[in-house]
């Protein structure tokens, strides 16, 4: 009795304090807002809803019952299917499903304040992301594992399937385009970045080599030397940067380096794994984990002051980073911190072989989620604490405000964000960069942001090595998930070309590795190369597009999962991804409609292409942009027709789940569930895998 | 009290090494011995190519 008081009283207390903590950052106005309200207002937020939304969920709608074996139990074969202690599951899932989304997403959301992207990361993780992560991770435990297409075409037919086949296909197009030029707008002009990013490569492979054939396995060491060897790639690059004979070498604008990244992207997707994407996955996952950690403890013991106002003039649509209204955009560009698609791809097929027990689906399918949320909000943090002039100086396109530092300068400015020249050429000094101008990505205001708290936390002598390390750690993953996804996009090209030539089905028969694993390169390099050539900045156009696609490919969860609910006779309660699923279609349709029909030339695609054609019609373009414009008008219809395409695939599938939820319940057959039957778990409790 | 933190502390690095899979060989041995006693169980660089191969063989990683 009295232990149920006490909770009681925590749980009211957390509530009152979470409660304060969103008050005061919703209400605040005018001087600035310590960060540690962000930190408290998230933990507290994410906490209530783990306890009371997330455990009803499990115990009234989706009726856990750790009784029963899980699939990890009764396939376990050794490897893939192999019931796991939940604390591993947890870090494997989170590894997995955190990338740098949550990173760069938040960051170019702050251009609309600091409110709508904050809210949005915490109402849209607990409603949304997190119970889609859940339900699909529970739905695909209780069907041996099977990924979410497979979950699509058993639960919905044919149609489902191939739609969550092609919109996974074009995503990670799309992503890999978008994260290619996050890395590239970081390394242009900065021998010291592209030396440090060019030098893990050689690190990689060393570690590859070192477990493969060395010390064969032994992965703590292994990821420890290269850990290490990484800092020193950071040092190593702040020499070179002061070497005049050396520094030229990797002093590059924007276009060579985007070659060298698509031509990178394919070595990669063509060298065996254990060479270059095993030990660079295992380095990033420490680099990630580390930063991260580091990153909260630096928020909470130094308390910056957010300087970024509530709301910016912006949310007008004329932002910019990127152009658009704060509805619908807001909740498209913070794709993965509030709710993503790609995370369903994770928690169906891949961890529902580890579970041991139905009970831990809460903690790994919600608390993943949960905690990557807590991620994007610290992301948030760093980007606001940043004085706002130099945040917009950093993130605007030099299309936008000019090339020129002292004019582009002024033009901020004059948004009422005072910057000056010299202030920023003084901070680009102090980060040891030539110029921090017209960085549009996320990633260099995140590593200003990042260096700047790290600095004061642990000394400030040391703030280019902190920039450099952010810049090079976010690379790091960054092109981890490069290689990874261009070798699912091959294994899913591959997949549906093997339905035509079974030939070239074969994920092992080089010269079908090679034409499948360039055309995906040649796919998302062409969308890079163009948002190169942007003078808008590419991630104006293809952030959006990325967010879009993301969202959608959620909304196809969510799909799955209410049409899963209702025919299990759960129709009362299928509101829980019901709510989420019709929030995304109102979203994302909005969306698309305004990068359809807007006359914004940065929000339409239609408006850009047709100012465009005038403009070359009447011969006002200079030469130099007059020889891209063709290819810019092109790929402004292309971009069209895909997010055309993208609203045609989500609503294709809406239609479909609810014309088999009416089939359902007006009686009529519909494909039978396909969970597999109830089979008692025979996992003693404290046995080992609870160790 | 210094044989609780020993124990904490060797709890604990259990735990990174099972995270990290630095202990997968051991558990394979563990399994195969458990399970397929019958046959002779793969090296240790054999165990680790293997299971290398099988865990790129989907998809991995997000955004």
């Amino acid at each position: 009795m009295n232990n149920k008081i006490a909770s009681g009283v925590i749980w009211i207390s957390i509530a009152v304090l979470g409660a304060s903590a969103l008050g005061g950052i919703a209400l605040h106005r005018g001087e600035s807002i310590n960060a540690l309200w962000f930190v408290a207002a998230a933990l507290c937020t994410h906490a209530l809803a783990y306890r009371f939304y997330a455990a009803w969920i499990t115990a009234k709608v989706l009726c856990v019952d750790e009784t029963r074996a899980t699939p990890a139990e009764r396939l376990n074969n050794g490897h893939d299917f192999l019931p796991t202690n939940k604390w591993i599951v947890f870090g494997h899932h989170f590894a997995a499903i955190a990338g740098p989304g949550p990173l760069v997403g938040p960051t170019l959301a702050a251009q609309f304040g600091y409110l709508p992207g904050t809210l949005w990361i915490l109402a849209g993780a607990v409603l949304g992301g997190c119970v889609q992560d859940m339900v699909t991770l529970f739905f695909s435990t209780r069907r041996n594992g099977r990924s979410l297409g497979q979950m699509a075409r058993d639960e919905l037919g044919a149609i489902g399937g191939i739609a969550a086949l092609v919109a996974t296909m074009l995503i990670m197009v799309i992503l890999i385009a978008v994260l290619g030029l996050v890395v590239v707008n970081a390394m242009k002009h900065s021998p010291w970045a592209t030396s440090t990013i060019a030098a893990t490569i050689p690190v990689a492979m060393f570690i590859g080599l070192y477990m493969r054939s060395i010390r064969p396995g032994r992965v703590l060491e292994g990821s420890l030397l290269g850990v290490a060897l990484l800092l020193l790639a950071v040092a190593g690059g702040g020499w070179i940067d002061h070497q005049p004979g050396l520094r030229e070498l990797f002093d590059h604008p924007a276009l060579p380096l985007a070659w060298a990244v698509i031509a990178y992207g394919f070595a990669a997707a063509i060298l065996p794994v254990w060479l270059l994407l095993a030990p660079r996955d295992y380095l990033s996952t420490y680099m990630k984990l580390g930063t991260v950690v580091l990153l909260a403890l630096a928020i909470v013991w130094l308390q910056p002051h957010v300087q970024m106002p509530a709301l910016t003039q912006f949310t007008d649509g004329s932002g910019p980073i990127f152009g658009g209204k704060v509805f619908p955009f807001a909740f498209i560009v913070i794709a993965c911190g509030a709710i993503s698609g790609f995370h369903a791809l994770i928690s169906s097929g891949t961890t529902p072989k580890l579970l041991s027990s139905e009970r831990d689906i809460r903690m790994i399918g919600y608390g993943g989620m949960a905690l990557e949320s807590f991620v994007a909000i610290m992301a948030m943090v760093a980007a606001t604490v940043l004085d706002p002039g130099v945040y917009f100086a950093i993130n605007s396109p030099a299309g936008v405000v000019g090339a020129e530092a002292t004019a582009a300068a002024a033009k901020i400015s004059s948004w009422g964000f005072p910057v000056s020249a010299e202030q920023m050429h003084t901070l680009a000094q102090q980060m040891g960069e030539a110029t921090l101008f017209a960085r549009t990505g996320g990633a260099p205001s995140l590593a200003v942001g990042m260096a700047s708290i790290f600095g004061s936390a642990f000394g400030s002598g040391l703030i280019a090595l902190w920039y450099h390390f952010a810049i090079m750690f976010e690379a790091v993953f960054i092109l981890t998930t490069l290689d990874a996804g261009t070798r699912v996009g091959r294994f899913m090209l591959q997949d549906i070309l093997g339905n035509a030539w079974p030939k070239l089905g074969e994920t092992s028969w080089y010269p079908s590795v090679l034409l499948t694993s360039g055309a995906v390169v040649v796919a998302w390099g062409y969308f890079l190369y163009i948002g190169v050539i942007d003078p808008n900045g590419g991630i104006n156009i293809l952030w959006p597009l990325f967010g879009i696609s993301n969202q959608i490919l959620a909304a196809i969860a969510l799909s799955v999962a209410t049409g899963i609910l209702v025919k299990s006779g759960k129709l009362r309660q299928a509101w829980i991804t019901g709510l989420p699923l019709a929030w995304l279609a109102l979203i994302t349709t909005s969306a698309v409609w305004e990068k359809l029909t807007s006359s914004d030339v940065r929000v339409g695609f239609f408006a850009a292409a047709h100012s465009l054609s005038d403009k070359l019609a009447a011969g006002t373009l200079p030469p130099a942009k007059a020889a891209v414009a063709p290819t810019l008008i092109f790929n402004l219809q292309l971009d069209a027709a895909l997010t055309l395409f993208f609203a045609a695939l989500l609503w294709l599938i809406i239609i479909d789940m609810l014309r088999i939820c009416l089939r359902h319940l007006n009686g009529k057959p519909v494909p039978p569930l396909s969970e597999a039957p109830h089979q008692a778990t025979q996992l003693e409790e404290a046995a080992w895998a609870r160790d | 009290m210094g044989t609780r933190l020993s124990s904490w502390l060797s709890r604990c690095w259990r735990g990174i090494r099972r995270l990290s899979g630095d202990d997968a060989y051991e558990r394979y041995l563990a399994h195969h011995a458990a399970c397929h006693a019958a046959n002779a169980p793969l090296s240790r660089q054999e165990y680790f190519r293997r299971s290398e191969e099988q865990k790129w063989g989907g998809i991995r990683r997000c955004c």
